[in-house]
């Protein structure tokens, strides 16, 4: 790519689109997140860990952080059983069906939210059946898992199907020549395959789910020590005016989530490379 | 790609050769199993939003949606949308347009910083604005004496949807156009083109499908967000609520058929959505092809 860069300047609008680029992010991200780094720089260190680590600050992240891993797991399971049925099996629907793995990116969180806690609930479609067998969902960590299992599902779906798509099936086809079962196949030749992206798919949807609120809000039920995510802790702490409080937890949320982009970002790389390498180049 | 290239959702459907596939009732099962799962996770929701909408009849449904506090949390949405996604639009060509034409020094931060807000929580994204404009905030006291109103207004919600919407139309058209690179855009150069005259004449012609597949998918984001709009917006009706919020407030005064005859309309939208989404789709890998 080097010899391009001469020719580059060619072309025009560099300073104007550069210039604006910046400047809009600055003004619109990079400022306001400063802006909370300073704010709950307020507080002595010894508040700042006090503020962290109060037991009910501590309990809200151990929930976000728990469903959101459940809830992952369960989206590891069954995003790829749908990429795998999507890519490699025909039946009537299927571009409806695959249409339908991205609703939950496109609806709005707020309808998911009362939908799901409507199913769920005791007297609901799916409650009532549970209630009998004496599983409570909704107003419980179960019911939040579900609502981040909606929000998730199709991060894990839309990074393994595109990996899978691409997939040569020689190996496959060497397995089966050399008369290795179907089942043998798929653990010892497709998986390893599709362990990066799997993961990458993982990351994404236990990230989002940490931060999620929408969809969770409804059907938590939102009691302290018990119920109660962090999103909705840091917004009872600006509701009390604890400004900088509310920005010490939401830091520590951001530094979480800031660790996982770095790691999806190192898994994607993995998975591009071992990639090229699989095709030779 | 093992001697079948036939058309461009190909892919999608591979023919099934015996040795490579499960026997025939492993895959019914599978994909049972995987349309259980979709229609529990997914498609039952989706039922539930209709039935609770109409549980109360037709004319509830109607009234609900009329009521003056729902249409003027239409306009809010409307207005929000009207200002986060073309504003959200501009940025993306622009950054798009200098990261994938130009090579610079600190690039890759430059887009890594582009995607931050992805990894934000929509609560956190709401927060940083009341810590910047709120009366406790940063600029607030100034604002107060200037009688500017940010927090518990619409300048807040506009600002908050912005943050949450900030990258999709980049990150939509900056793996499409440093897959085009460079040559059509130096071509119109050295033909004389100036300016503006390249990207409308050759570089919008040749993203058109991409941006609008970014800007689709930012405006579902911008009417639908509620996370980040909830923490600026002070939920005063009828003045700063969207229609999420709307929703909320229906529902935690039980008025639960208004609630969902409401959350209806945004359902549609999420549904319209994803079937422009999807010719866009299909039109984009015909253009590739």
């Amino acid at each position: 790519m080097t010899f391009l860069r001469k020719k580059d300047r060619v072309l025009p609008g560099l300073p104007i689109t550069l210039g604006f680029t910046v400047l809009y992010l600055s003004l619109i991200v990079l400022i306001p997140l400063v802006a909370l780094a300073i704010k709950s720089a307020e507080l002595s260190p010894a508040e700042w860990w006090n503020t962290v680590t109060n037991p009910r600050v501590v309990a809200s992240y151990k929930l976000s952080l728990l469903t959101a891993f459940y809830a992952g797991l369960v989206n590891l399971v069954f995003g790829l059983l749908l990429a795998w049925v999507l890519v490699r099996y025909k039946f009537p629907g299927k571009r409806i069906v695959d249409g339908l793995i991205d609703l939950p990116f496109a609806l709005p969180t707020a309808v998911a939210g009362i939908a799901l806690t409507t199913i769920y609930a005791p007297k609901g479609w799916v409650g009532s059946l549970l209630q009998p067998l004496g599983i409570k969902v909704a107003y419980s960590p179960l019911g939040i898992t579900i609502a981040l299992i909606f929000i998730g599902i199709p991060f894990v779906v839309r990074t393994v199907q595109p990996v899978l798509q691409d997939m040569e099936t020689d190996m496959e086809e060497a397995a089966a020549t050399l008369g290795a079962y179907r089942a043998r196949t798929f653990f010892r030749i497709v998986l390893p395959e599709l362990i990066p992206p799997l993961l990458t798919g993982f990351a994404l949807a236990f990230a989002r789910g940490i931060g999620e609120y929408g969809s969770v809000v409804f059907i938590s039920g939102n009691m302290p020590m018990k119920t109660e995510i962090a999103p909705l802790l840091i917004i009872t702490k600006l509701e009390q005016f604890q400004y900088a409080q509310a920005a010490a937890v939401a830091v520590v949320l951001l530094l979480i989530s800031f660790g996982l982009l770095l790691l999806i970002n190192i898994l994607q790389r993995w998975s591009n490379r071992r990639l090229r390498t699989a095709k030779g180049g | 790609m093992g001697g079948i290239v036939t058309n461009p959702r190909a892919g999608k459907s591979k023919p099934i050769r015996p040795h490579l596939t499960e026997p025939r009732v492993v895959r019914y099962v599978l994909i049972g199993i995987a349309l259980l799962f979709l229609g529990l996770i997914v498609i039952l929701p989706m039922a539930a939003v209709i039935a609770e909408a109409f549980r109360k009849g037709w004319d509830a449904y109607v009234s609900a949606l009329s009521n003056k506090d729902a249409m003027s949390a239409l306009k809010l949405t409307l207005l929000t949308a009207l200002i986060a996604v073309p504003l959200n639009t501009l940025f993306g060509v622009a950054a798009a347009w200098a990261v994938t034409k130009f090579s610079f020094r600190g690039k890759n931060l430059l887009v890594t910083l582009i995607d931050l807000p992805f990894a934000v929580s929509p609560v956190v994204s709401g927060l940083i604005y009341v810590l910047l404009f709120g009366a406790q905030g940063f600029l607030g006291p100034w604002l107060s004496d200037h009688n500017i109103h940010i927090i518990f207004a619409t300048p807040g919600i506009v600002l908050a949807t912005m943050f949450v919407t900030f990258p999709f139309v980049a990150r939509e058209l900056i793996p499409l156009m440093e897959a085009q690179g460079v040559q059509d855009e130096e071509a119109a150069v050295s033909l004389g083109a100036r300016g503006w005259r390249v990207f409308f004449k050759v570089t919008l012609p040749n993203i058109k499908w991409g941006l609008l597949y970014g800007m689709i998918l930012c405006n579902a984001r911008a009417m639908g967000e509620f996370g980040a709009v909830s923490v600026v917006s002070g939920h005063i009706r009828g003045e700063t609520n969207t229609l999420p919020l709307h929703i909320e407030i229906l529902y935690n005064e039980y008025q639960f058929s208004a609630a969902f005859a409401v959350a209806s309309m945004l359902m549609l939208l999420a549904v319209v959505t994803l079937i422009v989404k999807s010719i866009l789709e299909s039109r984009m890998s015909r253009e590739e092809h």
